[in-house]
């Protein structure tokens, strides 16, 4: 069972390296680079000290753009989602800022602060927090009706209602929300790197393509992204195994 | 109006329409203090709501409801109410759940309060599971156990055991009976099983169909635990079926 799981994955994976590798030495091409140039590419960046800096440097946007986005996103949702007056007033708002792409907002956070670190910790800040937000208010909206009326029945209000029933009962789909969240932050670090700050898996990219069309870096770049992206969402998905939520996720 | 503090519970002609759909016509009845009255009537006749409107969950529309002599205004701790659809919180452990409504008390006396109910309930062994991780029946025990540690004057319970298996809903009434013997607070309990009503109850009030008013209140002066087979306990089934207004003979002989 065990071993399935690890070799079916394994064999595609292997199988489309194979066509990959395949493929560049049938086309010829000097410059699209074969999986083996793109391990080099990896070995190369490891050597220079590249490979470590860049991965932090965009863990770490990510990490500040994102807890930011949490810590603003969890309880506005909250109380949106408790309060229908405010969730009346402010719904419209956030339903016209959520489908503006956060790459939209890119000559804005460069207007407002500059080529820095705050530029995409800002763009992955307003990537992150409407999704966050809106799974908030939806948990809320969501909960089960009995649980409230048995926290009024022993006397919960207000502050003691959000902290034993409001938030334990919205955990579950928070998470779910805040793993949606992270992927969408990773994505955009990606993009925001390509233009504001000079380090990072996405300046990498764009400084290997201008910098002598070094594609094996370039597609290096992208593997590390998508490595980092699925290390992330195993990490979110433990969030799920913890006692307190594992109620909210079906019998999976 | 006519109460003393040994009436616990008394509703004043209550009128409910929803719309302008009449459910509950003139409502009267009063509950003495450390009584076990089941409301019987048939589904959607409106017990439930009925039921809510005396716990304060719904407003009084027309008419009046009184606790302890006090117009009830909303839900309180001193009467505790337990769901149909299970009202346990599934974040807590069955430890946690027992406890809730017990902040206000020291670590040392709430750890007693729940040890004393874990045991009563019979999940004693169960105090670190997750609700997810208990049988229906487990989880109904703890919401009683919950509702039982608040140490409520009133409890009400709107069937409670509707949704469980016939064995363990004969179990779990043997056991309320049991633990309201101990503990001597006053019950008022919705079911539209009569077999439930007669095992459970000092007095059945029966209700019409919509729109719904108390038509009989039958006493069941049986000894507990009572005994499916004993005369009076069958005869007493036969008055709230005739109350009903249904036969319980279904082979044709007619009633």
């Amino acid at each position: 069972m065990n071993i399935h799981r690890l070799t079916l994955p394994l064999a595609v994976t292997g199988c489309c390296l194979l066509a990959w590798h395949g493929g560049v030495r049938l086309s010829g091409s000097d410059l699209f680079p074969t999986p083996g140039d793109v391990a080099l590419g990896i070995v190369e960046l490891g050597r220079k000290g590249l490979l470590v800096k860049y991965i932090v440097a965009s863990l770490f946007r990510v990490t500040w753009g994102f807890t930011l986005a949490v810590i603003i996103g969890v309880p506005f949702g909250l109380l949106l989602g408790w309060y229908g007056r405010a969730f009346a007033a402010f719904n419209p708002l956030i339903q016209m800022l959520r489908p503006i792409s956060p790459i939209a907002w890119i000559p804005v956070a460069i207007l407002w602060f500059g080529v820095s670190d705050l530029a995409p910790i800002f763009l992955i800040f307003l990537a992150s927090v409407f999704p966050i937000t809106v799974s908030a208010i939806a948990a809320v909206r969501n909960m089960q009706p009995v649980y409230l009326r048995a926290a009024q029945n022993f006397g919960l209000a207000r502050v003691e209602l959000f902290r034993r029933v409001i938030f334990p009962a919205s955990l579950p789909q928070i998470i779910t929300g805040l793993r949606i969240a992270l992927g969408i932050a990773w994505l955009v670090v990606v993009a925001a790197e390509m233009i504001a700050v000079n380090s990072g898996l996405g300046y990498l990219i764009i400084d290997a393509r201008n910098a002598g069309k070094r594609y094996d870096l370039v597609v290096a770049g992208m593997v590390l992204i998508g490595l980092i992206g699925l290390v992330l969402d195993l990490l979110m998905r433990q969030l799920e195994q913890f006692d307190e939520v594992r109620w909210g996720y079906g019998n999976r | 109006m006519a109460t003393d503090n040994t009436t616990a519970v008394t509703v004043r002609d209550l009128w409910l329409n929803f719309d302008t759909v009449p459910v509950l016509e003139r409502i009267n009845f009063e509950v003495k203090v450390g009584e076990f009255v089941c409301l019987v009537g048939p589904s959607g006749c409106g017990k439930s709501t009925l039921l809510n409107i005396i716990a304060g969950f719904l407003p009084c529309p027309r008419g009046a409801v009184r606790v302890a002599n006090e117009p009830v205004t909303g839900p309180d701790p001193q009467r505790i109410f337990v769901f149909q659809e299970n009202g346990v919180f599934p974040w807590l452990t069955v430890r946690d759940n027992i406890g809730f409504g017990l902040t206000r008390r020291t670590e040392t006396e709430r750890r007693a309060t729940v040890a004393h109910y874990v045991e009563m309930v019979g999940l004693k062994g169960f105090e670190q599971s997750y609700p997810r991780e208990l049988s229906g029946g487990m989880r109904q025990r703890v919401e009683i156990a919950r509702a039982l540690a608040a140490k409520p004057s009133i409890i009400y319970m709107d069937e409670p055991f509707g949704a469980l298996d016939f064995i363990t809903r004969l179990k779990m009434r043997a056991d309320l009976v049991r633990i309201w013997q101990q503990e001597k607070q006053t019950i008022l309990f919705v079911t539209h099983d009569i077999e439930e009503a007669v095992q459970l109850a000092d007095r059945v009030f029966v209700m019409s169909p919509r729109p719904a008013t108390i038509t009989t209140v039958i006493p069941v002066n049986l000894l507990r635990p009572r005994d499916l087979d004993a005369p009076g306990y069958l005869e007493t089934r036969d008055q709230i079926f005739d109350a009903l207004g249904m036969s319980h003979r279904l082979d044709g002989a007619g009633t």
